[in-house]
């Protein structure tokens, strides 16, 4: 008989997701300390960021803290509250992390664009330093000892006068009768001091992670669910037509098939629709989603042809767009001659590919939802599954277990709103998972995009004119059916941000009309932009007669900050502050020698068909630059020996995490490099697993990527995804150098090399 | 009646008999360490040890499994952490951490196999295990960690 293991519900929750420790951190949280924090009109706007209910501290000396950003490997469910125990002088072996449910009170938990460290370090020092300055109040007013005279130890508060001690646990009761302290009064412990921050600490969940304990939202399972495997319309926005579902449901284990409608454009986070194949576990439901024979209606993007659509972004870009950037007078100095180069870039849709597809458990009862998924975005899924199922968001639960990988794809909920719909009309809970063919066909893919490039060069080589154009199906087709032209959030990425020091610079953009969905993917615009700019850096400097370094270094041009609202008013800087932020040529500098220095540049003697490139890139207000080694054999294969890779991030709280990021980000970079390519045919996607979707495997990735992170007290800056745009052009550039070859179009799985 | 030892337990199962391995084991027996990635043998998350040596369990039906002994993540060790676990932990080899069981099994096999392999023996074996976090170069320096060499 099917055996089928009962892990209970409270089990699951107690165990895992933590509803129980959320509600003990509230009930730990002496109410009066967090009270005044609290959203209020008069600091609303503030509170929204910081509601302080990041914390608790237990009688018996645990401490609570609540990770509310969406843990997919950048360990940052591990780093923020790493901050807060800093500034508490929590002792870590007595935190417990807890993860937070989707809740407003927590401000943004949407975990995209590199900013979790950026917007919660300040928020995160400030809960810490709250808490430990009425643990040492309480302390003093015990002891009837001056306040200054106490300090802390980790987990501990001390007199040294009278030696006398007591520990956070002894002291949490007492210290929750105290008002909570005005910011102003808020004491930061020096740099000097700092155990954790600057220094890091493995990821929380390592040992889960290397047990096989660890939660994934794949391996979430309550009482009474049921498994849906859904075949969604093969062409965006198809309708069903009829189906055939005898043959699924005499499957063994198959309970009934459902229809879910196609969604009313835009797409924005809906369900794409489809027919869903309901069974008492998962193969089952694939197998019989298998035998399911349905008819579409596949409505005007079945026009979607890819290559025909590359010939069309590539004819516009070749006439002139709309300005978003526009110094001086490019057209001057081209009419007037002289040494001028262009040349044409094109990058394909690229698909997330994160090793846990889309998945998501949802129980819908009684006008509620409780819902268990994978996903960047709990209130997104509060929002989008209240809006499905019209019912308040606040009926909306939303857990958040670790995500096998992100990447973007996990911000857009639709697969959770499947799963909402489906639970409530089969009655039970229902978890949906996508097969790896569903997730590569169905993806909110990274744009395709063309991009013109030209430039006129004076006597040193160096450009008096820099034109460069970029056309593609705009993120915005998402959430606005005309949403064809680029927001200035894609055009800041790499476009209208160029740090070059050309006196006339000229950013443009055109629009396109977009036949999938179109979404974020890690570092996002910056991919392309980064490609094509920083490539023709390269062909410039080859064009000059000079060494791809130093002219690199002499088109950034000397220190300065860049005052780049003056030539492009819409630049929004990654919602950072120009004056927190400024776009500073020195930064790119430091970081050009630091990773050229390292990687030996000009000092290695290279063999016949080595070669190595350089690039530098910032985004998400994080500076990198990156050199890359190639070997190219006389067979035209590629192999990546070594990555010398810069960061400056500002200040760093976690550098052992922050160095695998970049050292994946060399990883990711290879593969969209090498082999990443969406193409359509009829509006259906061609490729459906690894076979047809290869990303980078070990023996095609670099050996040896050594990263290097700039010592600075600058703001924290993100490091999740700037690591990947310089790497396809520093790749490219060294395959120019090993071979002589070019390349202009990726990915390089299509170009012969030999 | 499929019969067939699971960590160690003996089970029978009388369901489809082309039901992947992973399945039964994720969805019957909730060991959700063994993860699904691909469903096609292309992407390793799903390795577990049958007869001690590494299989994709995903494309491996209940019917091949029948009679073997099958080792899963949770049970790869019966005393304390496996050595590849150790060393995954002091290497702080993962990111989001999905693909690692599937990882530490296959290294794990390799090393059975191979007390001291070398640069190629670890791009042969492992690379039919993706990791799209990119964690790479890390797996090679825990296996190698984990054959006694530090990296």
């Amino acid at each position: 008989m099917n055996n089928i293991t009962n892990v209970s519900r409270r089990g699951f929750l107690q165990g895992v997701l933590s509803t129980g420790a959320f509600v003990l951190s509230v009930r730990l949280v002496p109410e009066v300390l967090w009270a005044a924090d609290a959203p209020s009109g008069s600091r609303a706007d503030q509170s929204a960021l910081h509601p302080s209910v990041y914390l608790g501290v237990d009688n018996d000396g645990t401490v609570y803290i609540v990770a509310h950003r969406s843990e997919m490997g950048t360990t940052s469910r591990t780093s923020l509250p790493l901050v807060l125990a800093e500034e508490l002088d929590a002792d870590w072996s007595r935190v417990r992390v807890q993860q937070a449910i989707g809740d407003p009170r927590y401000g943004s938990q949407d975990t995209d664009g590199s900013h979790s460290i950026r917007d919660f370090y300040q928020p995160m020092r400030e809960a810490g330093a709250s808490a430990r300055l009425m643990l040492v109040r309480a302390a003093a007013q015990q002891w009837g000892v001056p306040e200054a005279e106490c300090v802390t130890e980790p987990h501990l508060v001390v007199h040294k006068a009278t030696g006398k001690k007591a520990g956070f646990g002894e002291l949490a009761a007492a210290a929750a009768q105290l008002p909570v302290p005005k910011k102003d009064e808020l004491k930061f412990k020096p740099p000097s001091a700092w155990r954790y921050v600057g220094k890091g600490h493995g990821s929380y969940d390592l040992e889960d992670i290397c047990t096989g304990k660890a939660k994934f939202g794949m391996d979430a399972r309550i009482d009474g669910m049921v498994y849906a495997s859904i075949e969604h319309p093969p062409v965006l926005g198809a309708k069903v037509k009829s189906f055939d579902d005898k043959a699924p449901l005499q499957v063994k284990g198959v309970s009934q098939t459902i229809v879910i409608d196609t969604f009313t454009p835009p797409h924005h986070f809906q369900p794409l629709g489809g027919i869903a194949v309901i069974a008492d576990n998962t193969w089952s439901a694939m197998k019989g989603r298998k035998r399911l024979k349905a008819v579409w209606d596949n409505g005007p993007h079945a026009v979607y042809n890819s290559a025909e659509f590359k010939k069309e972004l590539q004819a516009t870009a070749r006439k002139p767009g709309k300005a978003a950037r526009n110094q001086g007078d490019v057209d001057a100095v081209f009419v007037q001659g002289g040494k001028v180069i262009e040349a044409e870039y094109y990058t394909p849709h690229l698909a997330h590919a994160s090793m846990e597809p889309p998945v998501a458990l949802a129980d819908y009862r009684d006008g509620k939802v409780e819902v268990w998924a994978s996903t960047q975005n709990p209130q997104a899924v509060q929002e989008t599954l209240a809006q499905k199922l019209g019912i308040p968001k606040e009926a909306v639960t939303c857990h958040v277990p670790l995500l096998g990988g992100g990447f973007g794809r996990k911000s857009k909920p639709d697969y959770c709103a499947e799963a909402a719909i489906l639970s409530k009309k089969v009655g039970r809970p229902v978890k949906v998972v996508w097969s790896r063919e569903d997730d590569i066909r169905f993806d909110y893919y990274h744009t395709v995009s063309a991009m013109y490039m030209k430039a006129a060069l004076g006597a040193d080589g160096l450009p008096t004119a820099w034109l460069q154009r970029s056309v593609f199906p705009s993120i915005g087709s998402t959430f606005d059916v005309n949403g064809t032209a680029a927001g200035a959030g894609e055009l800041q990425q790499g476009w209208t941000d160029l740090p070059f020091n050309v006196p006339n610079l000229r950013a443009e953009n055109s629009g396109a009309a977009a036949h999938v969905r179109i979404g974020w993917l890690r570092s996002v615009a910056n991919i392309y932009h980064a490609f094509a700019a920083q490539s023709f850096a390269d062909e410039c400097a080859h064009a000059a007669g000079r060494d791809s370094l130093e002219y690199l270094l002499a088109l950034v041009g000397p220190a300065r900050i860049i005052d780049v609202k003056k030539s492009a008013p819409d630049y929004p800087n990654y919602g950072g502050s120009l004056e927190d932020y400024p776009i500073d040529t020195a930064r790119y500098r430091h970081v050009i020698e630091l990773a050229a220095e390292k990687s030996g540049w000009g000092k290695q003697k290279l063999g016949k068909g080595q070669g190595m490139g350089i690039a530098v890139h910032r985004s998400f207000l994080t500076y990198v630059a990156t050199v890359v080694q190639v070997e190219v054999s006389d067979q035209g294969e590629l192999r990546i020996p070594r990555v010398d890779t810069a960061v400056d991030a500002g200040l760093v709280i976690n550098p052992e995490a922050t160095r695998n990021q970049f050292e994946g980000a060399a990883v990711f970079g290879t593969s969209l490099a090498r082999f990443g390519e969406i193409t359509a045919t009829n509006g259906v996607v061609d490729q459906s697993n690894f076979d047809t979707y290869p990303v980078s495997r070990m023996n095609e990735a670099p050996y040896q990527t050594n990263v290097y992170i700039v010592q600075s007290s600058a703001p924290p800056a993100g490091v999740g995804e700037p690591g990947v745009p310089p790497f396809a052009p520093a790749l490219c550039n060294a395959i120019f150098a090993a071979t002589g070859k070019r390349v202009r179009e990726l990915p390089l799985s299509r170009i012969k090399l030999a | 009646m499929i019969q067939l030892k699971v960590n160690g337990v003996q089970r029978s199962f009388d369901g489809e008999p082309d039901m992947p391995l992973l399945w039964y084991l994720r969805d019957l027996l909730a060991l959700t360490g063994t993860k699904f990635g691909c469903g096609m043998a292309l992407c390793g998350a799903c390795t577990v040890h049958q007869n001690g040596k590494a299989i994709r369990s995903c494309i491996t039906t209940m019917q091949r499994a029948a009679g073997s002994e099958i080792r899963t993540i949770e049970d790869l060790s019966s005393n304390g952490l496996h050595p590849v676990q150790k060393s995954w932990m002091e290497v702080n080899v993962p990111q989001c951490g999905y693909c690692q069981s599937g990882q530490i099994m296959q290294a794990a096999s390799l090393l059975k196999e191979k007390q001291k392999p070398t640069d190629e023996d670890i791009d042969d074996v492992m690379s039919g295990n993706i990791c799209r976090c990119g964690t790479y170069q890390r797996i090679r320096a825990a296996i190698k960690a984990a054959a006694g060499e530090r990296a």
